[in-house]
């Protein structure tokens, strides 16, 4: 029986345990960093995408403003600050490439006790039939739609229920407007703005907000295969509106993320770069302390290759923990890492933004053991060039 | 255990060593031969060269201008040098070596070490080697402990089992007792006497102790880089 030179490795990084474990909790960090940011950039676009696609258009018509900031208000049940005429629905219905439409009306009150200090609660008046049959991925958890347009009915998002603990048949009061509505239906969470938004009948927001024959957006839905590009065109034709087209707002939103993407890779980057010098330093500083027993090693017979292999194992196995340690610190922490990152964009879609699966922590360990069996040659390199006689002179640090 | 047939020869071996624009003469024309199985001893003060001999003798150093020979095998001579991974060739075939600092890993056991060598090397047949060497050093009960819980004459012991399990033919000790009291001394200078006479190993053993150095079959004396034969 022999001893491997895993074995060997291996014991030596217990000589000095919290140098080594140092060095496995650096990596760890840095791998943690890396794996949080690829889960990133592969979560962000995910739900994006199905915050989009939960839409249930792929247009919106609006009033002429910035129509960034409209999409955006819309996208996180804010107001849109301009209005339309609800004819205009009746010209959009009418072209060819449209499947389907729907108006919204949003409004926003501001409810003293939402939060600590109060909060925007947000409104949309819609209409029940065009609604649900554009929004096919609503489901509810109780009851049902409104009975009747002009009923002081609402419709909840899941966490706007669950924020005030609300059930069927409550009422609930419009803050400013002290009107007060009962809650019919309470939806499935759907990881989307949806969630947080109160919905009530389109002529019944109309009346409460003093908008009649007003709506803010249009929602359209094209016909399969139908080039946007020129319904676009013609619906610029009607004065005052503006189409915001759902996949350039996507693109504008993505390029905006992309800095941010930037500044998290370029911090990951320089978390690799540290955990790099520091197995460097680890293991030169572990090769120098053993200078005679690795001339010893050659005088019993090792080759430089073996000793190369032998300091080389020893990187490889820090790399290891270290990846696989990063890794389920990234596993345990995506909430928070998620919590942290929402905190610091300008707008982040609902659902998870960190997506780590199976093919990320493959890639993730992968590049972990790449980048520290690049760290690792230099001092294998240098252990491997050991002299015997030098080493047993004691000629320590050429 | 005198056997016949020549194992080392070294002729006109001469080292010189430049430090800072001053040239050092280490070994100065040393010519003398060994045959297997000898046991052989230099003795001599510090700086005598005596160290850098043996390093020649065991292919760890490349001499200045001499020849060596290993049996029929020329090792330095006439314009002949041996690469570094040549040198390791020889000596992971030939050489078994102790040292005065034993060198043990301090994170294997004592059976763990004395099987390192075979994670580099292995001849054929040295499977068993280690267990025998350790019960043969009387080391068989201590094979779990580290070396930092085995004393200085046990540790020796495990150094020479280390360098036995590949089955050398020569067994260069560099001050072998230099750490070890008086008694221990006596007994690693026994343990090698023991192999030299049951398994025919040749023994070149440096030591500051001349009544040590006496109880191998030949002796001889460093002075100035020179050699000088005692018995």
């Amino acid at each position: 029986m022999k001893i491997t030179k895993w074995q060997v490795a291996y014991k030596n990084l217990l000589r000095k345990k919290v140098r080594s474990l140092l060095t496995v909790i650096g990596i760890a960090l840095s791998a943690w960093v890396l794996v949080s940011l690829l889960g990133f950039n592969r979560g962000y676009e995910t739900s994006l995408n199905r915050d989009i696609d939960n839409m249930g258009f792929q247009l919106m018509l609006m009033a002429k403003g910035c129509p960034y900031e409209a999409a955006t208000l819309m996208l996180q049940g804010g107001a849109g600050l301009r209005y339309i005429k609800q004819e205009v629905v009746d010209e959009v219905v009418r072209q060819p490439e449209v499947e389907q439409t729907t108006p919204y009306l949003m409004a926003a009150v501001f409810d003293p006790n939402k939060g600590s200090s109060g909060g925007i609660a947000g409104y949309f008046g819609v209409e029940p039939q065009s609604f649900a049959a554009l929004k096919s991925s609503l489901k509810f958890r109780q009851g049902k739609w409104f009975a009747d347009e002009n009923a002081y009915e609402a419709v909840m998002g899941y966490e706007a229920a669950e924020l005030e603990q609300r059930e069927i048949g409550d009422m609930i009061l419009m803050p400013e407007k002290n009107v007060e509505f009962k809650v019919v239906g309470i939806l499935n969470r759907t990881g989307t703005q949806d969630d947080g938004t109160t919905f009530i009948p389109l002529k019944t927001a109309q009346k409460v907000f003093d908008k009649p024959g007003e709506i803010t957006t249009i929602g359209i839905k094209l016909k399969k295969g139908v080039d946007s590009a020129r319904l676009e065109e013609k619906l610029y034709k009607i004065p005052d509106v503006q189409v915001v087209s759902l996949s350039q707002v996507k693109d504008t939103i993505m390029s905006l993320i992309s800095t941010a993407k930037v500044m998290v890779l370029s911090i990951a980057i320089i978390a690799i770069l540290i955990a790099m010098v520091g197995v460097i330093n680890t293991i030169l500083a572990s090769v120098w302390e053993r200078f005679q027993e690795i001339g010893i090693l050659k005088t019993i017979g090792a080759m430089p290759w073996d000793i190369f292999r032998l300091i080389w194992t020893e990187t490889l196995i820090l790399c290891t923990f270290g990846g696989i340690l990063g890794i389920i610190m990234a596993l345990i922490l995506a909430r928070v890492t998620d919590i942290l990152i929402r905190s610091v964009l300008p707008y982040a879609p609902g659902g998870g933004l960190v997506v780590i699966d199976l093919k990320l922590i493959l890639v993730t360990l992968a590049a972990i053991l790449g980048i520290g069996l690049l760290s690792g040659m230099y001092p294998a390199w240098k252990a491997g060039r050991i002299r015997p006689l030098e080493a047993i002179r004691g000629e320590v640090g050429r | 255990m005198k056997q016949n047939g020549l194992m080392i020869e070294a002729k006109d071996l001469t080292k010189v060593y430049t430090r800072g624009n001053e040239e050092i003469t280490s070994v100065n024309n040393v010519s003398f031969r060994i045959d297997k199985g000898d046991f052989v001893s230099i003795i001599g003060p510090s700086g005598s060269g005596k160290t850098t001999l043996i390093n020649l003798l065991g292919c760890l150093d490349n001499p200045t201008t001499g020849e060596l020979s290993l049996g029929s095998r020329s090792i330095f001579g006439k314009g002949k040098r041996l690469s570094e991974r040549e040198l390791t060739k020889v000596r992971r075939e030939t050489f078994g070596y102790i040292f005065q600092n034993f060198y043990l890993i301090p994170t294997l056991t004592v059976r763990e070490n004395v099987l390192l060598p075979l994670t580099f090397y292995q001849k054929p047949d040295t499977e068993q080697e280690a267990d025998k060497l350790l019960q043969l050093l009387g080391m068989g009960h201590r094979q779990d402990h580290l070396p930092g819980q085995i004393s200085g004459g046990e540790m020796q012991r495990v150094a020479i089992a280390r360098a036995m399990v590949n089955r050398p033919e020569i067994l260069l000790a560099d001050e072998p007792t230099g750490n070890l009291d008086t008694k221990r001394s006596a007994e690693i200078v026994q343990v090698l006497q023991e192999l030299n006479r049951t398994v025919g190993l040749t023994v070149i053993m440096v030591t500051h102790n001349q009544e040590l150095a006496r109880s191998a079959g030949r002796m001889f004396e460093m002075r100035d880089g020179q050699i000088y034969p005692i018995i």
